[in-house]
């Protein structure tokens, strides 16, 4: 058993019981929905139905849709899904890395968390779908399967594939993951469910879960044996992610210093995102006790961290393309900051090195108002972090005459929004049917008497 | 599980007597059917004197099958049955072979590990969980007794269980 520092401060506040935490989660789930979620709903399906139809003139028309043109053959594409799988990222960092470090106010975040990973997951595993065009082929393209070439098999040295299995065993392992800690509270709701409907779905949600202390046990062993599977593997990822670049001869992507760089960068925009959700959901649904001002502020410490080592990075790349003396890389630095998308590389500079820095004012880092408007700020400057590195370093060549800019298209900003719209849609009914908090843990760190055992 | 065996079920309110109780219970030699509480109680299960679950290892073996899986594969696929020059790298070359290796490696133990632990716990969907007291998922810890395995009579235990602290002792049978 471990012991908690008395001085340390308590993870729920306002005096709540076990049987407190039961009813507050569980009476979202069982209540109507409001009119705020009736009407978030309804906004987050008209941004799917918008995106479907971009989706729909894209599959029907190809990726010429898009603004890509001969020189810039890749922008808001991968932009959007390298975007998409760094927010992910956090669900993953709260739940199994902060879980091996026995930090227990991880425990009324994690749920939320990672049903964000699992959503970001999602929306970020649309764009490598959807740029192939026919994607019903994309099976044979990316697994290998026995096919018609006579087995010509995908290729096993490419960091395109690598990602293929990297992304799609994230998300196969943080759903388990997730599931796994939302058994014990489906059965909490299935023993309250008064109504057919609800005892029916919950009773199956639940595995016929029972709570016994054999289970308990290994239960928790599964638990840690996955933080631990999990923590390399988010690691992994993004690292994988960073080879898509860093493994081309491309002046501003070949660089070393991509995996750490990007997996910094991911964590701090999934962070972000985290705050901007749970902020919005600890208001709406009045969960102030269980997600405090510590815990925000705790996640701000850590934006400020990830950010600076983000900010370090950028200067690192800058030092590198002068400190080589290669006529290439220090062009592709100097156009990133003064060429034709100079105003992306200082939006970016603004936003994620300057921004975070704010948190060092205590007022600020435990400020809800603040935290929620620079926690977005933080997510629109780690956007620009990729286009940046993607489009800049593409859109002026080896080959001066074959020079062009990049704009998007509304297609481009349609299928945007349709991962908007996937992304919300989901976590919105995820708010409502699921318990958004994980109730098993959050009781475990509430004391019911002053009894101590010996 | 025999159908229709009586049981003595204790409610307890707080986590800490509960550990005291589990203890005191067995020492006096009663056997305790199994504990059903709403929330993970740490060192319950040495309380019990359950035996440390082995899926560690249930998850290490299911890791070394996917990397033997993932690395047979890969060196099959592009060294023997459709050998191709890519970069100039031999067509068995280990480094680029590594990422998909450890994926694997983690889904397949992962999975492995998650599976097995459904079987042996016989969670699966539409399984009835046949509790002793519904309050168990919500905020009480249930102790039951097999009355059956006890050689003391019921009342001795009941008594026993008000004694270490249980809130209500029910009995039912199942």
């Amino acid at each position: 058993m471990q012991a908690t520092s008395s001085l340390r401060e308590s993870l729920v506040t306002g005096g709540k019981t076990v049987h407190d935490v039961t009813q507050d989660i569980c009476s979202r789930v069982e209540d109507k929905p409001n009119k705020t979620w009736l009407g978030a709903m309804t906004l987050s399906l008209i941004t799917l139905g918008i995106g479907a139809y971009a989706v729909f003139m894209l599959l029907w028309d190809g990726i010429g849709v898009w603004g890509l043109n001969k020189t810039v053959g890749w922008a808001w594409d991968i932009t959007n899904f390298v975007w998409w799988v760094g927010i992910g990222h956090a669900g993953t960092l709260i739940s199994a890395i902060l879980l091996l470090f026995r930090q227990k106010w991880r425990m009324s975040i994690n749920r939320a968390a990672e049903a964000m990973t699992i959503f970001a997951v999602i929306c970020a595993l649309m764009f490598p779908a959807l740029h192939m065009g026919r994607l019903w082929l994309g099976f044979y393209w990316a697994l290998p399967l026995p096919n018609t070439f006579g087995s010509l098999w995908v290729n096993f040295n490419s960091p395109l594939l690598w990602d293929v299995f990297a992304i799609s065993t994230y998300f196969s392992v943080s759903l388990v993951f997730w599931y796994i800690g939302l058994i014990p509270d489906f059965a909490t709701i299935r023993d309250r469910a008064t109504n057919k409907v609800s005892k029916a779905v919950y009773g199956a949600l639940s595995f016929g879960w029972d709570g016994a202390a054999k289970t308990w046990m290994r239960y928790e062993s599964v638990a840690l044996i996955l933080a631990g599977l999990a923590t390399p593997l988010v690691l992994s990822v993004h690292t994988i992610v960073s080879f898509d670049f860093a493994t081309s001869v491309i002046p501003g992507w070949h660089t070393t210093i991509f995996p750490p760089y990007f997996v910094a960068g991911a964590i701090f925009s999934g962070f972000a995102m985290v705050l901007t959700l749970m902020i919005v959901t600890r208001k709406v649904y009045k969960l102030e006790d269980y997600i405090t001002i510590y815990h925000i502020e705790l996640m701000n410490i850590v934006i400020t961290i990830t950010g600076s080592i983000v900010g370090i990075a950028y200067i690192t790349e800058f030092y590198m393309a002068w400190y080589s003396q290669v006529p290439a890389e220090g062009y592709a630095f100097l156009n990133r900051m003064a060429g034709p998308y100079s105003w992306a590389y200082w939006s970016m500079m603004t936003c994620n090195v300057i921004s975070p820095q704010l948190f060092w004012i205590k007022k600020i880092r435990t400020s809800i108002a603040a935290t929620f408007i620079i926690s977005i700020i933080v997510n629109i400057g780690m956007w620009f972090e990729r286009f940046v590195i993607i489009v800049t370093s593409l859109h002026r060549d080896y080959l001066p005459s074959s020079w062009a800019y990049f704009s998007a298209t509304r297609y481009d900003v349609g299928v945007y929004l349709f991962t908007f719209g996937i992304f919300f849609t989901l976590f919105f009914l995820f708010a409502k049917f699921f318990p958004v908090i994980n109730m098993a843990e959050v009781k475990s760190i509430i004391k019911t008497s002053s009894e101590k055992k010996d | 599980m025999e159908k229709g065996q009586n049981y003595l079920v204790g409610i307890f309110n707080d986590e800490d007597v509960l550990l005291k109780a589990v203890r005191q219970v067995r020492e006096k030699g009663v056997k305790i059917f199994e504990v059903y509480t709403p929330f993970p109680v740490h060192g319950l299960e040495d309380e019990l004197g359950y035996k440390k679950t082995r899926l560690p290892i249930a998850a290490f073996l299911f890791g070394l099958t996917g990397t033997i899986l993932a690395l047979t594969m890969q060196m099959w696929m592009l060294g023997v049955d459709w050998p191709m020059i890519i970069g100039g790298k031999d067509f068995v070359s280990l480094p680029p072979f590594i990422p998909v290796t450890f994926e694997l490696t983690v889904l397949i133990s992962a999975f492995g590990m998650v599976g097995t632990f459904m079987v042996v716990s016989d969670l699966k969907p539409y399984k009835d969980p046949n509790l002793f007291d519904k309050r168990s998922t919500d905020d009480k810890h249930v102790m039951a007794i097999n009355l059956g395995n006890n050689s003391l009579a019921s009342d001795d235990i009941k008594s026993i269980l008000s004694d270490v602290g249980a809130e209500e002792v029910n009995e039912t049978q199942r």
